[in-house]
């Protein structure tokens, strides 16, 4: 089994890749506009729905309907899209979905090509297998242009070039398309992007796409897009090939009308997204005359057993808890080291992983709970991040490294001082006897380990001499209930 | 009434005044207030740490203390805060029913500061004094977990000759996060640079907020740039009766 | 059992072995507390798809009835210099303004669409609080390609068939669920470029509405 997402396999730990990222100034204050925007336009369209917390419970209902009877739905996705003209292939893994894909583009005699923006397909690293085999893939999402044309990654799952501004982006297509008089202007911008890629839109045979839904009761396949590009993806070519996770899978057609409400909201912040498109099968005489559909699974199905688990795979990748967090905002997305970021990325990377891989994303949190706030289908990201970190515990104390870690040795000592009042008082001794090491008059300087991490950046007063229940004795005062 | 005070672990060993002066906050509101000395800590570091085989002891010996309290006054909200979204959860899955009934029992009686003056005692005005200019912090847990809306800011409005201010973006979190401050250090410090700034260009001379954890955080890096902004627990501010302590 | 089915089969028997064994036969229907009808009054509800329109960069044009519908292309095209414009072969001729370059699509080829400024259809359904229109693509509606290519697109919209909420709107589509949809809010756009929603980038960059109805 050959489970993939995305670079997770080699990205550095959260702590590293941030630091990194911090350091990047014109990436943060880029990330900090663009998410500072979002997230108030956002906000501006939420207050206008009435209705919004009753469309967020409904929306978490159906998902967590369709995940408690995932085969049920598969299997009458299947059986629907099929006899629409359709042909469903089931891909246990990337390296399986992959296969299937590069077959089929050979099969219909295609060595390009054109790509609408899929995530699932990063996931899976699609791109690079097709060039293996000898196939280019064209990126058509502007932001999609952006990162391929600028040898870059993603760092957003909604907007994947927000770490790059109009300077950059100008630049990038300057040197690539080869069109030097090209301003930084936004609209100039996107109208050398379309006529860049009209010629290929018209042109080539084979497209493929992702879904952001897929419906069991007609066997349908929804894109949601802005730009138009998707619309080129799934109508121009003659064979097109869908790749969606099983996750995405909703009951019925009527469903669509909560989901279609909440994404775009919480996505860009707008009342509709300018184009979305369903299309059922094969349909005689508009489109695709070769509709396939690879249904992956790549770890997911792992994610079921648990409830809280399970949870993760209501999201519908609106990006809305990226642009809330705290720690996205300073960091941007690249520092999560895998195509799915910010806090949803922080559940879904290691769960995928079964978490051999971004170990550290669970921790990379304060908690704030910001993410549950904004997220349409709530999905109580701040409890499955507990869940995870207790994953992680339990997976390192089976070995002695981990046992004997700094926070382990640290997190068992408190536990026995909390333990009896004895040992709890007699640590508040020794805590005030060893400070005298680091104390320079009221405070406590350069600390030692872990703890230097405090210290590095901010000061830190030196335990009092007398401690609450120290005065509480000494006043006499009543202890019993 | 009696009011068992459970002051929380850092409070006890970093913030005695905190204690301090929720007690004579109560006492001055004629209510009687007691200090079980078995106490320590509500389990929340470790259990949101993901030790939370370790955490469960803990957790039993917070219930066994309390459990016979008339009241619980916690003045902090992260660790009511996890009282009320994990205790019940970790007495489930140890099925023990006699532990899990009383951890029922319990929470109805367990309240942060703030929230106990105001939702359970109904006090708004406690007789406090405090001639300054102060922003208050809305720490995570008392926003999005005890959904405490105005209950501080109300207690704060009713401060003879208190000015109050504020706070661009006053649900932004500060950044401390628990361990969090240390094993993301960077971008701990990162998040308190931005939430530092948005103090700063209000210009207080106090910030407040209902837990020591943020404003130990807040205190680490307006100290170490020199502000002469100070940090106090709410608790103090409403125990103050004129002289700026 | 080829491989083709082992993976199908495989990834059925993980989801079986993850799930609870007791799970109803039928799942239950999740309740739905959210607005499902609308409250606005007809006048209301058009005076809001024609701001939600607007609002998105559209132009929008209000006729009383079908005969006004010619003239009212008319002027939508020269307005902007437009002589050729291509319809679906079912679209009503008595619509059809005279001293235009006509194309009628019989299934032409992708190229001879290409280049042609302008293409006008009729629609499904338009959703009022969010400015989305509807089209099913059968008909005068066109297939998908229309409404892709050409850079402006004039569409017509019944008002007898504009709703106020989307779960009215997909209601009214229920009959033609498994047809080919296409929903439009606006032209073309993408804010992929600090956060600035910029139009056209493909797909139409003009969209022109006209209402007509009593």
């Amino acid at each position: 089994m050959s489970i993939r997402v995305g670079k997770t396999a080699k990205a550095p730990e959260f702590p590293v890749a941030a630091k990194c990222a911090l350091q990047n100034e014109q990436l943060r204050k880029n990330v900090h506009h663009a998410t500072d925007v979002i997230r108030n336009k956002r906000a501006l369209r939420v207050a206008e729905m009435p209705d919004w917390e009753h469309l967020r419970q409904s929306a978490h209902e159906i998902k967590e309907q369709t995940l408690a009877h995932l085969d049920r739905y598969l299997i009458e996705f299947e059986r629907n899209c099929t006899a629409a003209g359709g042909t469903v292939h089931w891909a246990r893994d990337a390296d399986e979905a992959n296969a299937i894909a590069i077959s089929l583009i050979q099969q219909y005699g295609g060595d390009e090509v054109i790509k609408v923006k899929t995530m699932t397909s990063d996931e899976v690293q699609m791109n690079p297998a097709l060039h293996a085999a000898g196939i280019t893939p064209h990126e058509t999402d502007l932001a999609d242009m952006i990162v391929q044309l600028g040898d870059d990654e993603p760092s957003h799952i909604v907007v994947p070039a927000l770490h790059r501004n109009r300077f950059e982006i100008r630049d990038i297509f300057r040197k690539k398309m080869h069109r030097a008089e090209l301003t930084e202007q936004p609209e100039e911008l996107a109208a050398a992007a379309r006529r860049y890629l009209r010629d290929r839109f018209l042109r080539v045979k084979i497209g493929v796409s992702g879904a952001n839904f897929a419906i069991a009761e007609t066997g349908s396949v929804c894109v949601v897009e802005s730009e138009g590009n998707g619309r080129m993806c799934v109508t121009l070519p003659e064979v097109l090939i869908t790749l969606v996770g099983i996750e995405k899978m909703i009951p019925s057609f009527q469903d669509l009308e909560v989901f279609l409400q909440l994404l775009p909201r919480s996505a860009t912040g707008e009342r509709m997204n300018p184009y979305n498109s369903l299309w059922t099968g094969v349909h005689a005489g508009d489109g695709p005359r070769a509709f396939h559909v690879i249904l992956l699974d790549n770890g997911r199905t792992k994610l079921l057993q648990s409830k809280m688990e399970r949870e993760t795979l209501d999201c519908i990748r609106c990006g809305a808890c990226l642009n809330a967090c705290p720690v996205y905002r300073e960091t941007g997305g690249h520092a999560y080291g895998s195509i799915y970021s910010g806090p949803i990325g922080a559940i879904l990377s290691p769960q995928l992983n079964s978490m051999q891989h971004s170990r550290s994303l669970p921790y990379a949190s304060s908690l704030c709970g910001a993410c549950y706030e904004v997220c349409p289908v709530k999905i109580n990201i701040p409890e499955i991040l507990i869940h995870l970190r207790g994953r992680v515990v339990q997976d390192d104390q089976k070995t002695l490294s981990g046992n004997l870690s700094q926070m382990n040795l640290a997190m068992q000592g408190a536990a026995i001082a909390f333990g009896s009042r004895r040992r709890y008082e007699a640590a508040q001794r020794l805590g005030r006897m060893g400070q005298t090491l680091f104390q320079r008059g009221d405070q406590l300087r350069h600390l030692p380990g872990m703890a230097g991490g405090w210290t590095r950046f901010r000061d830190l007063r030196a335990l009092p001499k007398q401690s609450f229940r120290d005065w509480w004795k000494a006043n006499s005062r009543e202890t019993g209930l | 009434m009696r009011i068992a005070l459970f002051v929380a672990c850092y409070n006890d060993t970093l913030f005695p005044e905190t204690g301090i002066a929720v007690t004579q906050v109560l006492e001055r509101l004629g209510h009687t207030v007691t200090f079980p000395m078995e106490q320590t800590c509500c389990g929340q570091m470790h259990y949101n740490t993901g030790f939370h085989r370790e955490a469960v002891p803990i957790v039993r010996r917070f219930v066994q203390t309390f459990r016979d309290a008339e009241a619980v006054c916690v003045p902090s909200s992260s660790c009511v805060s996890m009282m009320r979204e994990h205790y019940e959860m970790i007495a489930e899955a140890s099925n023990d029913a006699a532990f899990l009934a009383e951890v029922r029992s319990l929470l109805p009686r367990i309240h942060e500061f703030s929230e106990l003056l105001v939702n359970r005692l109904g006090v708004e005005d406690v007789g406090a004094t405090f001639a300054h200019r102060v922003a208050y912090h809305a720490s995570c847990h008392s926003v999005r977990v005890l959904h405490l809306g105005d209950v501080p800011i109300r207690l704060l409005r009713a401060v003879r000759g208190l000015e109050l201010v504020e706070i661009p973006d006053r649900e932004q979190c500060c950044g401390f996060g628990g361990t969090f401050a240390v094993k993301n250090a960077d971008v701990s410090g990162a998040m308190l640079k931005a939430k530092q700034a948005n103090i700063v260009s209000v210009a207080p001379e106090v910030v407040t907020a209902v837990d020591n954890s943020c404003l130990m955080h807040l205190y680490g890096g307006l100290h170490r740039a020199g502000s002469a902004i100070r940090t106090l627990h709410i608790a103090s501010i409403l125990a103050a009766q004129g002289g700026a302590r | 059992m080829s491989a083709a089915q082992t993976a199908r089969e495989e990834i059925l028997a993980r989801i079986r072995a993850a799930l609870p064994a007791e799970r109803d036969a039928t799942p239950p229907t999740a309740p739905r507390s959210y607005q499902r009808t609308g409250s606005l009054d007809r006048e209301q509800c058009l005076h809001l798809l024609r701001d939600r329109l607007l609002d998105y960069g559209a132009e929008v044009i209000e006729v009383d009835g079908e005969a006004a519908l010619s003239g009212a292309i008319s002027a939508a095209l020269i307005k902007v210099g437009e002589r050729r414009f291509i319809v679906a072969s079912e679209f009503p001729a008595a619509w059809l303004p005279s001293d235009f370059d006509v194309v009628i699509d019989r299934n032409l080829p992708i190229a001879a669409i290409e280049g042609i400024p302008a293409v006008i259809t009729t629609s499904e359904a338009a959703v009022a609080s969010s400015g989305t229109l509807l089209l099913v693509h059968q008909g005068a509606q066109g297939r998908r390609v229309l409404t892709l290519l050409p850079d402006h697109h004039i569409c017509i919209v019944d008002t007898a068939r504009v709703f106020e909420l989307l779960p009215e709107a997909l209601a009214a589509l229920d009959a033609v669920k498994s047809k080919p949809l296409t929903t439009i809010a606006g032209p073309s756009a993408t804010s992929d470029i600090e956060m600035t929603r910029i139009l056209g980038v493909h797909g139409p960059r003009r969209l022109t509405i006209i209402l007509y109805g009593d």
